[in-house]
């Protein structure tokens, strides 16, 4: 029997850029083929020609061995070829029934919709695959996992065989992760064919059958889940060796330079998200925050760095109190802040590298005087720091919205790491970022220790947790919960500590 | 094997797959590209106008009446028609080549201006009537670009205005150097303020600038209304119109009449290069923008919100206020009730026809101008109605807010994320 999908010299170039060169790809039914490599490897790009949405210079596609022109989505669609992009397109305040009509509406008397006869479909798909998601939910009412398999049915509900799921855990917790992979073996069960796009190593030894990696335009080679280690995938990605633990010295940690005493910070509906939050940060010395994901993280995050007023408790900075500070004040002090959300906060999306890479120091000298700005020595200041900091893009004078997640991520870290800082606040600074990136910023981050600055990192993943950090304090319903040395810090007991299980009563347990 | 299949293989490139020229343009980006979708609409725009004039002249309806016995004649009647609408819009926005080689012959002759003068009218007049679309087309497409709607223009601009006249009459014995540019900074200190209230509104409160803007337009008719009639800034006999202003407050007119063009013009083409400069060259502009591109991304990067958005909304009232200013201290000399004929709120179509760009606001003034300049003489000659321009123009509008209706007439390619226009929805 033919394989349900056929790649043959698939090749697509860009202005500048060869982004798929004669790349073969085969999917078999009921398969789950993990597709991995760095950014700008030409996975996207590869999905994307699949889906319709670019179409190829040259190279032909099979779909059950018959040959396939597909010229737009409803091409793909057509052909049962279904994609769940990382970046979710649904209407928040429609239903999960309306987001998932759209474009294929059920109608009756030809121009009424027809609510019901979809949600009575969406329910059937939902109970049949264990997606168990609420035909009339508000879509903004949802948790992000949930959206995502509103993303999944929007696939299903129009037949799709063959699901592309593009970075599907880059914005899920642990736990919803698990959901997800449970869903994806229920699909293929029931005879679907799954494409699973991803960076991380961990997930597609988990979940894939069969692993093709992709580096620079080209097929790197193919690897076998069961046999391959996460070291052998990482150097076909890359090309080379990759540290997958970076490799750092001891800390000396000096004076204390983040000085937070019984911070208490409101979330967005109301609830206490920081409840009584104490915790200092050394000159020189990593502290690690983990925790799931919201347990009050972001909104600490946002009081530290003058995006969101706290309610009491204080915050110094060098001994400077600056509870209730402005951003500008605060970055002033000497702080820098790479935040979670790199798109909505970290840069301005429409503006050139160039101007992004100025974004928070635009208005001093040397870039600007007085009121005008110094457009020489931004972009002269732009080139430099794009080196040095191996952002990848064809000039600084394009929009950043063109780079690559990675790159974006980057530029952040170009700008917040150039200046003279006493400390760093990281929140999340490797999500969705490819090996190469993450090792990248590790490495800066270390770096950044060792000259003597103290670092906060906010994050939930674990391994960078335990790679990084020198302390690390545990964050669970607003509260630190514990803080310990990295050194008597082990994955399961700071499992625990992530799921509120208090260390006293771990003890009473075993 | 139907022409529309392919032997597997042969894929297309997007340049192979633009059938025309036309595609062609579109595939290549840049200022071209920019270009392109506008002048594409203008020139639907002036098609579908054409079948408009042709429709409703009776004289073609009857020749089509009779096609079958004369088809030539039904054409012909249609094409001129349309040509001799056209021709007379063409000569009341430009004036007539023939005519000013004539001028130019008496002139030399005999040292009479005049006919001169007289075949150079109708372009001058476009530009005047271009000059204050320039103004408020500024004013609205800096309020776009920091992400805010500034629907008050035209409240703007009758403050400026009244602010204007007032300083221009009321205040004796200055010189001109004074004189003139203190009326000028009274029109658009006074658009400054209408515009900065609602702007402080929407950042201290939330309070949406849209109907805050218009809500400060009626107060402006009425404030006149209230001012004109009876009120303070009468003329004596009673009639709505303020007392004549001083001549050193005068913009000075640059030609003998008829011809009406002022300074007026060139200080718009000046102040449109002085926004460009502003918003792409200074960091208050860089703030401007950075706000109306991604507020949340300003804050992060300690841009003052509320003083921006203040500053945005000031500039713009000041600009829309120097529109009034402008006829006020160019053209009449005075303030009639009824001194602006929408200006303002065409603004809103013209900032989006070009982009929100000055270059692209100058531009987009200039048609509208020299169409409006046109469409008086294209009734009295060609017996058209003006109306027929305000549908010419309307359908300019349409087809640059929904683009979509271009690309299917034309059959072009999506159009990339660089080239959306930079409105937000209504949630801020």
């Amino acid at each position: 029997m033919p394989p349900v999908l056929q790649l043959r010299s698939i090749t697509k170039s860009f202005p500048g850029v060869l982004a798929n060169d004669h790349i073969d790809l085969e999917l078999h039914e009921g398969e789950i083929l993990a597709l991995l490599g760095e950014n700008g490897a030409g996975k996207t790009t590869l999905m994307n020609i699949l889906y319709g949405l670019y179409t190829q210079d040259e190279g032909e596609i099979y779909v059950r061995g018959e040959p396939a022109d597909i010229r737009s989505p409803t091409d793909a669609i057509r052909y049962g070829i279904g994609m769940v992009h990382q970046h979710f397109m649904l209407i928040p305040v429609f239903t999960v029934t309306e987001n998932v009509m759209l474009g294929d509406e059920s109608v009756r008397a030809g121009i009424l919709l027809d609510r019901d006869r979809a949600a009575g479909r969406i329910g059937e798909i939902s109970r049949r695959f264990g997606l168990n998601v609420d035909p009339s939910a508000l879509v903004e009412n949802l948790p992000v996992g949930v959206q995502q398999r509103v993303e999944i049915i929007k696939v299903l509900y129009r037949e799709a065989d063959i699901l592309i799921l593009d970075e599907p855990t880059a914005v899920l917790t642990p736990q919803e992760a698990e959901h997800l992979f449970a869903v994806i073996r229920s699909l293929v069960a029931q005879g679907k064919s799954v494409i699973f796009i991803t960076h991380k190593l961990k997930e597609v030894l988990a979940i894939a059958d069969r692993i093709t990696v992709l580096r620079r335009g080209r097929v790197a080679g193919d690897a076998d889940p069961a046999r391959v280690t996460e070291a052998e995938l990482a150097k076909m990605m890359v090309g080379r060796e990759v540290i997958l633990e970076v490799g750092k010295g001891q800390a000396r940690p000096g004076d204390v330079v983040l000085d937070v005493q019984d911070l208490m910070v409101r979330g967005d509906r109301g609830a206490l998200a920081v409840d009584g939050v104490s915790l200092q940060v050394r000159a020189g010395e990593i502290l690690g925050i983990a925790g799931v994901q919201g347990n009050g993280q972001t909104e600490l995050v946002e009081a530290l760095t003058g995006l969101r007023e706290a309610e009491s408790g204080r915050l110094a900075i060098q001994g400077q109190v600056m509870t209730d500070a402005t951003p500008r004040a605060i970055t002033e002090a000497g702080t820098a802040h790479v935040p979670e959300d790199r798109q909505q906060d970290g840069l301005v999306l429409p503006f050139s590298v160039a101007d992004n890479l100025v974004m928070n120091t635009y208005y001093v000298p040397p870039f600007a005087r007085g009121i005008v700005l110094q457009e020489d020595e931004i972009e002269a200041a732009a080139q430099q720091r794009a080196e040095l900091f191996d952002v990848r893009t064809p000039s600084i004078r394009v929009p950043v919205a063109n780079l690559s997640g990675g790159n974006q991520q980057k530029v952040i870290v170009a700008r917040e790491l150039s200046r003279p800082i006493r400390l760093l606040v990281a929140a999340q600074p490797t999500r969705g970022l490819d090996v190469g990136s993450i090792e990248y910023i590790h490495s800066r981050l270390v770096e950044k220790r060792d000259d003597g600055c103290a670092v906060l990192l906010v994050s939930s993943e674990l391994d960078e947790i335990l790679s990084l950090a020198d302390r690390i304090a545990v964050m669970y319903e607003g509260q630190i919960v514990a803080t310990l040395a990295a050194a008597d810090a082990t994955k399961e007991r700071l499992g625990l500590l992530m799921a509120g299980v208090r260390e006293e009563q771990a003890t009473l347990v075993t | 094997m139907s022409e529309n299949t392919r032997p597997p293989g042969t894929a297309q490139t997007e340049e192979s797959l633009a059938r025309n020229w036309l595609q062609r343009i579109f595939v290549r980006s840049g200022v071209l590209r920019a270009a392109a979708l506008p002048a594409l609409a203008v020139f639907t725009a002036l098609v579908i106008g054409a079948v408009i004039i042709a429709v409703s002249d009776p004289d073609v309806l009857a020749a089509w009446g009779d096609l079958f016995q004369d088809p030539l004649g039904a054409l012909s009647e249609t094409w001129f028609s349309i040509a001799d609408a056209y021709l007379a819009l063409f000569q009341g926005s430009f004036g007539s080549p023939a005519q000013v080689v004539r001028g130019i012959g008496r002139w030399i002759e005999t040292g009479n201006t005049r006919p001169l003068l007289d075949a150079f009218r109708p372009f001058a007049e476009s530009l005047v009537i271009s000059t204050p679309y320039i103004f408020a087309g500024l004013a609205v497409a800096v309020s776009f670009r920091g992400g805010l709607f500034n629907i008050g223009a035209e409240g703007q601009l009758f403050v400026g205005g009244l602010a204007s006249v007032y300083v221009g009459y009321a205040i004796t014995g200055l010189p001109w150097f004074l004189h003139l540019p203190l009326a000028l900074l009274a029109g658009i200190a006074a658009g400054a303020l209408w515009g900065a209230i609602p702007g402080y509104l929407k950042a201290r409160t939330g309070a949406h600038e849209v109907i805050n803007t218009i809500m400060m337009n009626y107060i402006a008719f009425r404030l006149t209304d209230y001012l004109l009639q009876g009120g303070p800034m009468t003329r004596p006999d009673g009639l709505p119109i303020t007392p004549e202003i001083q001549p050193s407050a005068y913009l000075p007119a640059l030609f003998p009449r008829p011809v009406r063009l002022h300074v007026g013009f060139f200080l718009a083409l000046a102040v449109a290069a002085g926004v460009y400069w502003f918003l792409w060259k200074t960091t208050y502009g860089f703030e401007i923008r950075m706000v109306g591109a991604n507020p949340r991304g300003a804050r992060y990067a300690g841009v003052g919100i509320t003083s921006t958005v203040v500053l945005t909304m000031a500039l713009s009232g000041a600009l829309a206020g120097l529109a009034g200013a402008n006829q006020v201290l160019g053209l009449d000399h005075r303030l009639v009730r009824g001194f602006s004929t929408g200006y303002g709120f065409d603004s809103i179509a013209l900032a989006l026809l070009g982009n929100s760009h000055p270059v692209g606001v100058v531009l987009a003034s200039l048609l509208f101008g020299f169409l409006r300049g046109g469409a008086a003489r294209m009734q009295s000659v060609a017996g058209v109605p003006v109306e027929i321009i305000r549908i010419v123009q309307a359908m300019v509008i349409i087809f640059v807010a929904a683009p979509e209706i271009i690309r299917g007439i034309y059959r072009l390619r999506k159009m990339s994320a660089g080239e959306a226009v930079h409105v937000r929805g209504w949630r801020s």
